[in-house]
């Protein structure tokens, strides 16, 4: 669970519209409010009705409740949730058995950033056939963007994760910083903490892939360009230049700690006081909860730090969808799955299990943005969450490849955190390796 | 000098009776297949079969867009001029030559100080010796990993206790040695165990004689003992090559703690692992895999040959 936090994913089709017009079979309209009923959804009902047994691949833990839930309200179907691993790990059984063309399962939990890869193999059915593309509005801009690819709509989404900047107010006020409000103010509290507390870091950060793009994205940067088979990789741009300049300030005055996420000394470092912020998604207070217990009441959420004073912009990390595989021959009744676990009863349960979802209108809700964290010291948190998803900038791919681009980020752009590397050749060796992996996977790559 | 090591008995018991009766021969000769029939079936099943869908694998290529192609050994001639494949073989070959004299040196060391009887408390240094072994790699790179750390872990802790300024051991100047550490610590008792064992079959009438002959306890490691383990100490450096190739476990899991130092092309495992799993390159990574094997068969046997080697 904790690993996939950690990657990011939304995928801005250039083929919305198309994604449209095409799974329609006799609607009238898109809208929320009143979708009507196509054949296909019909036939979605009588799968449920019928049942049978659906194997789901997922590793979020909340899915068992959801499981339990549809199974109670559809006696004739009975849910087999397999944790094939997460992440990384379960794409390569999953890509395994799609080969294999054997023991694929019906529905398969795929994160945002890898969602485009097995759209583009064909991997995925398209959900268009069940009237998918009426939920337009059901979701938040974000992750209904993303799992749109090829034309289609690949998936659902599950949950989301807005950015915000979760920040030690204790560490802040014994040391008489303000909480900042851009980046040149984050660079500024880097240095007055420093000078405070040589110990102190304003943010961990060995170089993560994941939100380096996050960053990019917010900033307006738009490294990744798809257009079907057509990829451009340019890392170049005004957004990721205002990236890799700040960045570069904070990595030179040693101003970020050498700490790895989700390792035993970044959980110690964000209880004790070494670790003063954390930029990241909306799923966050879950891991501190379970993860930091000695930060309790210590720390708040803030909106993201802004390139411009004034500005809202916000940005989109980590999150899932469910999908379900072309392989299966019960996707009629994966779909009644999908629509149960995320668009029906299935999202409150999984509130109440502490993710973040990706419906507009739970997001909306009174109850959910009054939430009091008693984590933050009583802070209504998901009023920030819910603002900051509504400001995240349109227009951002990921690559069709992102999941081995990730993986190779380390090896490039991350040496300017360990070498005299500028992060801005580092970002230009990124776009290099994954120019040179595109094309050798038969993309036309231009840089 | 004799040599009473196991290879040595088994070739004696090896050598086929001869001059029998051709009718007599094919019938023995069935009898035989049904005997080895079983093993050959699952050495064939577990042992050729992958190398047999490697070697299919390695000459095709497959492609996210343009699905798969037959491509001849174009493979094998990427995989040759792969900086990043040479730069993963360049770094287990130093390792090779560094980490693995030294490991096998102390075990040596710990072997005949345990042989020699001068020890007290012989079984428990064997166990406490040994034990190391019987962690699981994984484990054992996971509490190094953390004893690594410069903030919370024992490196830490050492330089908040002394004052001093240690360097991180997972920087990329140390990042290899600090691996070796791992491997060395882990591999010294089996070794150790080795070496012993080859020790204790030396018959003592030889340490008789060199006693009566007047030979120093020297004299006795360098002219009985060291010749007579010489088969064992060539199987342990056979097994040190290998391992040294195929290094895997320790980077793998140190990686999440030094993303930046150690890359997706560390060790060539390493390398073949990304391409297959975050790259879904199989085929390049069967061929990668394939070359690797034969490199290592390579030094292994070369090994085998110079150990083996009658000198006189």
């Amino acid at each position: 669970m904790i690993k996939t936090l950690t990657r990011r994913g939304l995928l801005q089709s250039s083929a919305v519209a198309a994604a449209l017009a095409l799974g329609l079979t006799a609607c009238g309209g898109g809208g929320n409010a009143a979708p009507q009923q196509t054949v296909n959804s019909d036939a979605v009902e009588q799968a449920l009705q019928k049942g049978g047994k659906l194997t789901v691949w997922a590793w979020d833990q909340s899915l068992k409740k959801v499981a339990e839930g549809f199974e109670a309200k559809y006696p004739n179907v009975d849910v087999n949730l397999v944790n094939a691993g997460t992440g990384n790990d379960q794409y390569t059984a999953l890509q395994n058995a799609i080969s294999a063309g054997s023991g694929v399962p019906d529905v398969a939990q795929i994160e945002y950033y890898a969602l485009p890869q097995f759209a583009l193999s064909k991997s995925l059915a398209d959900l268009g056939q069940f009237g998918a593309a009426d939920l337009d509005g059901t979701f938040t801009a974000g992750p209904w963007s993303s799992v749109q690819a090829q034309g289609g709509v690949y998936g659902l989404p599950m949950d989301s994760g807005p950015m915000a900047l979760f920040y030690n107010k204790e560490l802040f006020d014994k040391h008489g910083i303000a909480v900042p409000t851009t980046w040149d103010e984050f660079l500024e509290a880097g240095r007055a903490l420093k000078k405070a507390d040589p110990k102190a870091y304003i943010a961990n950060d060995t170089g993560d892939a994941g939100f380096t793009t996050s960053m990019i994205w917010q900033a307006g940067g738009k490294p990744y360009q798809v257009d079907g088979t057509n990829v451009g990789v340019n890392f170049s741009d005004a957004g990721s230049t205002k990236f890799a300049e700040t960045w570069q300030k904070l990595i030179d005055e040693d101003l970020l700690a050498p700490i790895s996420s989700w390792s035993d000394e970044w959980y110690k470092g964000l209880g004790n006081g070494t670790i003063a912020t954390l930029s990241t998604g909306a799923w966050m207070p879950g891991n501190l909860v379970s993860g930091v217990a000695d930060g309790a009441g210590k720390w708040r959420v803030a909106p993201l730090p802004q390139w411009e004073k004034g500005a809202t912009s916000s940005s989109e990390n980590g999150g899932s969808s469910l999908a379900i595989p072309a392989a299966s021959s019960q996707a009629a009744l994966a779909y009644g799955f999908l629509k149960y676990s995320n668009v029906e009863e299935g999202v409150q349960t999984r509130i109440d299990g502490g993710a973040f979802p990706a419906t507009a209108k739970d997001l909306a809700s009174e109850k959910f943005q009054n939430t009091e964290f008693k984590y933050f010291g009583g802070q209504k948190a998901n009023q920030i969450f819910a603002e900051s998803a509504k400001n995240v900038p349109a227009g951002w791919s990921y690559l069709p490849f992102q999941v081995y681009a990730n993986s190779i980020f380390n090896d490039t752009a991350g040496q300017a955190y360990v070498s005299g590397t500028k992060l801005k050749d580092g970002l230009t060796a990124w776009q290099k390796a994954s120019v040179k992996y595109g094309t050798e996977q038969g993309f036309t790559v231009k840089e | 000098m004799t040599m009473t090591s196991p290879q040595v008995a088994a070739r004696a018991g090896a050598g086929a009776p001869a001059g029998q009766s051709s009718r007599r021969a094919s019938r023995r000769s069935w009898a035989g297949w049904w005997f080895i029939g079983p093993f050959m079936a699952v050495f064939a099943l577990v042992f050729l079969a992958p190398i047999a869908y490697s070697i299919y694998l390695s000459v095709f290529r497959n492609q996210l867009i343009g699905g798969t192609a037959f491509v001849g050994l174009d493979n094998y001639a990427r995989a040759l001029g792969d900086a990043q494949f040479w730069s993963a073989l360049g770094r287990v070959s130093l390792f090779l030559a560094v980490q693995v004299p030294v490991m096998l040196f102390i075990a040596l060391v710990v072997a005949l100080a345990l042989d020699s009887g001068r020890l007290y408390g012989r079984s428990f240094f064997r166990i406490s010796i040994f034990l190391p072994y019987a962690v699981p790699a994984v484990v054992a790179t996971l509490m190094w990993g953390f004893m690594y750390g410069t903030r919370f872990g024992l490196v830490g802790n050492i330089n908040q206790a002394f004052g001093l300024n240690l360097p991180s051991p997972l920087s990329s100047e140390l990042v290899l040695a600090s691996i070796g550490n791992i491997v060395t610590w882990e591999f010294i008792g089996y070794n150790m165990l080795i070496f012993y064992s080859a020790l204790t079959v030396i018959p003592k009438s030889l340490y008789e004689a060199a006693e009566i002959d007047g030979a120093g306890q020297l004299r006795v490691i360098t002219a009985i003992k060291l010749p007579a383990i010489r088969g064992a100490i060539v199987v342990a450096s056979i097994f040190s090559v290998i391992g040294s190739f195929q290094l895997f476990n320790e980077p793998s899991i140190l990686k999440s703690l030094s993303p930046n130092t150690i890359s997706t092309y560390f060790t060539p495992n390493l390398y073949a692992f990304s391409l297959s799993f975050s790259g879904q390159q199989y085929n390049y990574s069967a061929t990668v895999a394939i070359i690797m094997g034969l490199i290592t068969m390579a030094i292994a046997y070369a090994v085998q040959v110079r150990g083996m080697r009658k000198e006189r």
